[in-house]
């Protein structure tokens, strides 16, 4: 093992140091904000220097498996043996380099976006704890040491989501994911035990190395445990039917949405696929589920995010559909696939955020400095911005090119390489076809939403309000130095994996083989013909341009009204506005049954009614009614009294004197 | 002489003494003693923690001196891995309940702190006592003050409360004694030996085979009453919410561990072909599951922050219930963590809703909101005292959960699941309550000169905390000391199971 | 001996108790009549001990000291009764009316 490997621990723990320090700060001396950033952008560069030189150490051993560094034994308890290990290899090296790396730049953006807020301290401790689950979930060796991770990341998410708590929606919205993650995480855990009891260990590489001799192609267990595992992942990385806390969890500040619900953490779901790749190969039908499941997300976060107005929602449902594409790509058995378009996403999107927050913060001050409230997410209350905001304007088209996939941008390759792969399986299966045209439609809508974005926000008039357009400020280079740095990445990401027509190609798909090569046994040769990747490189590039061009043709940015002055809108227009009313359904169909039932059925029925009422008072009130008729002979009349002991006492003589 | 001779004695006793002296000391100082008998008898039981051998299943530091010898009772005490940290948790709690309760009491002060340390006799009798009449004293001597904390110097409908606590848990007792009583005439019938002694009972538990049934009712109606298991549990909200905040802390730390202390005890081992039938199975299983839903349900929609604290602990007994009924080696080690960590969480919470109260006089969650702002030390500790209860990896409550539940699994996989859902409902309940109470806009400005934690109150908090994170991370010595005990009481119990499948195909293994 | 004689007027006696406790109103005449009965049972001790032995004498100093503890507490409870009444009349005394 090299050396830096065994320096791991310090990746992990420092954002934890992070966390801990800046968490007293927050609660003894909230205004040493210098002090708070000092530390918390500090630790991160730290580890990420650190977490560089671990992946060095893989880059120049490229061990064929992984390394395991035990720390302790966790919960050792008859035959269960869980210790507290992580493991580096090649998957987690990539996810460790996205995570430090994307972390470190929004944590120095933050510096500029949250600089005002009065929870500073408290938002950066939430920050770094955030990056600490993250890395633990990245490198746990065990499923119940990455548990930990998956957990402890739902929780700073719900933290950060209600960080402004004072709102009572957002402190909703926080509650809604933690609890969606939960229903989540109750898959992940029946997973854990049916993998438990069927391999009779908990840890990566045993269960990795038993799944083969123990479950059988495509039986019964395998498929549960893959699709439990299946509905983790749909809780964490929003997917279909628990996708509607992500678009919620835009309450939190704009960095966070960057990080944690577009970068890091939604993609979770995805890199647990990749890991226990053998388990899903092994598991065709769950593997189909996956890809299935991951198109119609696809597809109907795209519809939804075509309507919406705030720029936040806009970019959080295009989050969610990205994230189908990757389960589309990990869930046809293109493990790397999925894992470069969560890489080149995470670079993407998260320039996206940033800089749709480095508008909001503009929007913000302009309306804060005229004392006017209005929304400063919502896109027609925008429009020109490009005069005021030019770097961010630049960063953003960057983004929108390399998401819509525009051919050279990292998006195009990552998610061409998707769809081929999915197009390829099509050859054994006709249903993968069907699952490829979704792509291609939801792919033809992501560029269609995007330009519909960048038109609406940058483009045409502008609409803030007369007063406020001279306040419209570029944001400050704490904030525009990310962006460049993310831009330079969603440029140039698509390196990693080139397709097989170009020279240099296919870089990740090697590096991760040794993760990856104990599933190629069960699937199919994923190879495609250069005619065909031709074909299908020009059919995106098509698709590509005509959402673009669509959208910069039928949009009319000029006839946009401020949201205030804004008509109503009617028929689909508005079902797509109001989400397909999901969230209604689910109010009607699930929260409000659970909570009457609760309310009226158990609490205010049986236990006061049925158990207290009629069981518990009840024996009390037949021991008092028996307590009544005794009473009834005590008259308190002495004379009653003694004559009753007189004539008892004479019935107790006559009956022993015989 | 050497403490394992004497520490369990002095345990006992050094309570009672304690408690005399503070009858005798003057009203004002009654609580500087209580504080210091109690934190005495904490430093007298923490070498516990390093004496106890932990690879025996055997009863260790134990005790016996003749009490009755006419009739065979011998005050017989010893601790093995399954007691040793019910004792620990309640010399542990002691201490934290008189701090808690040290602005919160104001009245008869001396007679309270008496109380409380009789209480940690009985408690501690109760976890200790190898003879089951001893057992028993206890058992009732626990009752009294508990009655009285809860009438004396409880809410507005402490009486009622305190009578429901005190006839739920004696119909339950006294089913117990007539079961232990005809134990002991057909054990004495049968040997022609006259005695209470626990390991004598067990030795010759096969001579009541044929009211197998009827005693373990009994045991089964004492102990389920006291855990408490759906639907025996109405007393509990009732009493948590008129207690006072240190009983509210010891009922939920300690007292409710022993219904299901008794039935690793006593009820299990003694009887466990009817423990284990599949009907028994299928009903206790049940109910557990109910217990876990229900409760949780139930918790979601309480108005009154103490009383949801209080049906959330039945869910958790219900996780507890479930890993005893499994009956492997995980499920029970995990049983027992989470017998541990509802003592550390809830009492944690516990303490959190007196401190609330003694701050806005309500309980009421809706009458709280936004005071995150205000108080941020105290949202923080509430905030990982509830993500314990929920059972957040890498708090004590994942550890227990997911042993239990991983453990019982293999025994009842569709059980398991449904008892897996309760990690969601948990969730459910303590977020809404949290959001209401420390989140949420700020709209009380009564309540915007809240003072934050105290020192005393860290003093209470800080080392309830620290044990969430440490079964949390690191569990292992805690595993590590049950884990001898556990596997004896789990090959004991299916031993007799074995032997009659065996015994049932004809000829054996051939 | 006197033994019938005595044993008829000790059975007239106790009678006449059983009669005025049954029907006097005043608790200081039943408390009276108590002891009348009282002393018509020592009596009956005295006639029979002439017989039987002396432990039948033994008895009456028993009953005779017992007689006088209740005197004491029985007056005593009347005065408190009287103090809060005014009356001492049983029908009037219903404290313990269920």
């Amino acid at each position: 093992m090299p050396a830096s490997v065994g320096w791991v621990w310090l990746v992990v723990l420092l954002p934890l140091a992070g966390f801990v320090a800046n968490g007293a700060l927050s609660l003894l001396r909230p205004e040493a904000k210098r002090a708070v950033s000092a530390i918390g952008v500090g630790v991160l560069v730290l580890s990420f220097l650190i977490a560089v030189g671990v992946v060095g150490g893989v880059a120049t051993a490229a061990p064929h498996s992984p390394y395991v560094l035990t720390y302790w034994q966790w919960m050792p308890a008859g035959g269960l043996e869980i210790d507290l290990a992580f493991q580096v290899d090649q998957l987690s090296a990539v996810m460790l380099m996205v995570v430090t790396g994307v972390s470190m730049v929004i944590h120095i953006f933050s510096v500029g976006y949250m600089g005002d807020d009065p929870g500073y301290a408290r938002y950066f401790a939430y920050l770094n704890l955030f990056v600490f689950f993250m890395l633990v979930l990245v490198l746990g060796a065990n499923f119940p040491v990455m548990f930990v991770g998956w957990e402890g990341v739902g929780l700073c998410s719900y933290l950060l989501i209600g960080f402004w708590f004072e709102n009572n929606a957002f402190a909703d919205a926080g509650k809604k994911a933690f609890i969606m993650n939960r229903i989540g995480d109750f898959g992940f855990l029946i997973a854990m035990f049916m993998i438990f009891h069927a391999v009779g260990s908990l840890s990566f590489v045993e269960v990795f190395e038993a799944a083969p001799g123990t479950f059988e192609v495509g039986g019964t267990t395998i498929t549960l445990i893959t699709l439990a595992l299946f509905l983790g992942c749909a809780g964490k990385s929003a997917q279909i039917p628990l996708y509607t806390w992500l678009p919620d969890a835009m309450a939190g500040p704009t960095p966070v949405s960057a990080l944690i619900h577009a970068a890091t953490m939604v993609t979770a779901g995805v890199y647990l696929v990749a890991r226990t790749n053998v388990l899903f190969a092994i598991a065709p039908v769950s593997s189909f589920v996956v890809a299935a499941v991951g198109a119609a997300t696809a597809l109907f976060a795209a519809t939804i995010a075509l309507k919406q107005w705030d720029i936040k929602k806009v970019l959080a449902y295009s989050t969610v559909s990205q994230l189908g594409y990757m389960f589309m790509g990990v869930g046809v058995g293109a493990y790397a696939a999925g894992m470069f378009h969560l890489t080149t996403h995470a670079f993407f999107k998260a320039l996206l955020f940033l800089g749709s927050g480095s508008v909001i913060h503009a929007l913000h001050h302009a309306y804060h400095a005229t004392h006017r409230h209005e929304d400063a997410q919502d896109m027609r209350n925008m429009g020109g911005l490009r005069r005021a905001m030019p770097w961010t304007t630049g960063f953003m088209w960057v983004a929108t090119l390399a998401i819509a996939g525009v051919p050279l941008f990292s998006g195009f390759f990552s998610k061409d390489e998707i769809l081929a792969m999915t197009f390829v399986r099509g050859h054994d299966a006709g249903a993968f076809y069907v699952l490829w045209m979704v792509g291609v439609v939801a792919a033809l809508l992501t560029a269609f939403y995007m330009t519909r974005m960048m038109l609406y926000t940058f483009h045409g008039p502008n609409r803030t309000g007369e007063q406020e357009r001279g306040h419209l400020r570029e944001a400050p280079w704490v904030m525009t130095g990310p962006l460049l740095v993310l831009a330079v990445g969603s440029v140039f990401a698509g390196l990693l994996n080139l397709p097989a027509i170009l020279p240099g190609s296919g870089w990740l798909h090697h590096w991760l083989e040794p993760v990856t090569e104990g599933s190629a046994a069960y699937l199919p040769d994923l190879h495609l013909g250069s005619d065909t990747e031709w074909m299908l490189l020009g059919l995106a590039t098509v698709v590509a341009a005509a959402g673009i061009l669509g959208a910069w043709n039928f949009l009319k940015p000029a006839q946009l009204k401020p949201a205030r002055e804004a008509p109503v809108e009617t028929g689909i227009q508005r079902v797509l506005l109001r989400k397909w009313y999901v969230d209604e359904i689910y109010d009607w169909l699930v929260v409000r049954p659970v909570m009457w039932m609760s309310d009226r059925a158990f609490w205010k029925v049986m236990d006061v009614k049925v158990i207290d009422g009629a069981f518990v008072n009840g024996s009390a009130t037949v021991a008092r009614a028996l307590g009544w008729v005794g009473s009834r002979f005590q008259t308190g009349s002495v004379g009653v009294y003694l004559f009753l002991f007189v004539m008892g006492v004479l019935i107790l003589m006559r009956a022993v004197i015989r | 002489m050497n403490y394992a001779a004497w520490v369990l004695d002095a345990l006992l006793l050094f309570p009672l003494l304690a408690g005399l002296v503070i009858l005798l000391s003057p009203e004002h100082l009654a609580k500087r003693v209580a504080l210091a008998g109690a934190v005495v008898e904490f430093l007298l039981s923490v070498p516990l923690w390093w004496m106890f051998e932990p690879g025996t299943a055997a009863m260790q530091f134990e005790v016996v001196h003749p009490w009755v010898p006419g009739w065979g009772i011998a005050y017989r005490v010893g601790v093995d891995g399954i007691s040793l940290f019910m004792v620990l948790l309640t010399t542990f709690t002691m201490p934290l309940a008189v701090l808690g309760s040290w602005n919160y009491i104001r009245d008869k002060e001396r007679a309270y702190y008496a109380l409380l340390l009789v209480l940690t006799t009985g408690m501690l009798g109760v976890f200790v006592a190898l003879d089951l009449f001893v057992f028993y004293v206890f058992w009732e001597i626990m009752l009294i003050p508990m009655y009285f904390l809860i009438g004396v110097w409880g809410g507005p409908k402490r009486i009622y409360a305190a009578i429901k606590f005190f006839l739920f848990t004696f119909v339950g007792s006294l089913l117990m004694l007539v079961a232990i009583l005809t134990i002991y005439f057909m054990v004495y019938r049968a040997t022609g030996v006259q005695s209470f002694d626990y390991h004598h009972f067990l030795r010759n538990i096969e001579v009541v085979r044929p009211f197998a049934l009827l005693l373990f009712g009994a045991f089964f109606l004492g102990f389920a009453i006291k855990v408490p298991m759906f639907p025996f549990h109405t007393w509990l909200p009732d009493a948590h919410v008129e207690a006072p905040t240190a009983g509210s802390v010891i009922l939920a730390g300690i007292l409710l561990k022993m219904g299901t202390y008794g039935f690793l005890r006593f009820a299990v081992p003694f009887f466990p072909g009817v423990a284990l039938h599949p009907t028994m199975v299928n009903v206790i299983v049940v109910l557990a599951l109910i217990g876990i839903i229900y409760g949780a349900l139930v918790a979601m929609v309480q108005p009154d922050f103490k009383k949801l604290v209080a049906y959330s602990s039945i869910s958790h007994l219900g996780f507890v219930m479930l890993g005893i009924w499994a009956l492997t080696v995980q499920s029970v080690e995990g049983a027992i963590i989470i017998m541990i960590n509802h003592g550390i969480s809830t009492g944690a919470l516990f303490f959190l809703a007196g401190m609330l109260y003694e701050r806005a006089h309500t309980r009421e969650v809706a009458a709280f909101g936004g005071i995150a702002r205000v108080v941020p030390a105290l949202a923080a500790v509430l905030s990982l005292v509830a993500l314990s209860s929920i059972g957040l990896p890498g708090t004590n409550g994942f550890i227990g959960e997911f042993l239990v539940l991983i453990g019982s699994f293999g025994e009842y996989p569709w059980a398991t699941a449904v008892a897996a859902t309760g990690v969601i409902f948990a969730a459910l309940y303590l977020l809404r309550a949290l959001q209401r109470l420390i989140y949420n806009k700020f709209e009380r400005p009564e309540l915007a000169r809240m003072p934050d934690l105290s020192v005393r109150e860290l003093l209470v908090l800080g080392p309830l905390v620290a044990c969430i994170l440490w079964i949390g991370i690191y569990p292992r010595p805690f595993l590590h000391r049950v884990e001898a005990s556990v596997e004896a009481l789990v090959e004991q119990v299916h031993q007799p199971e074995a032997a009659v499948a065996q015994a049932r195909t004809p000829g054996g293994e051939q | 001996m006197l033994l019938g004689p005595s044993l008829g007027v000790s059975a007239i006696l106790f009678s006449l108790g059983v009669a005025g406790v049954l029907l006097r109103r005043n608790a200081i005449v039943i408390f009276m009549c108590i002891e009348l009965m009282l002393n018509a049972v020592n009596l009956s001790f005295v006639a029979l001990a002439q017989q039987l032995g002396r432990e039948g004498q033994v008895i009456v100093f028993f009953v005779m000291a017992v007689a006088a503890a209740e005197a004491a507490v029985g007056l005593a409870i009347m005065i408190a009764i009287y103090r809060h009444k005014s009356s001492v009349n049983v029908k009037e005394i219903n404290l313990l009316r269920g």
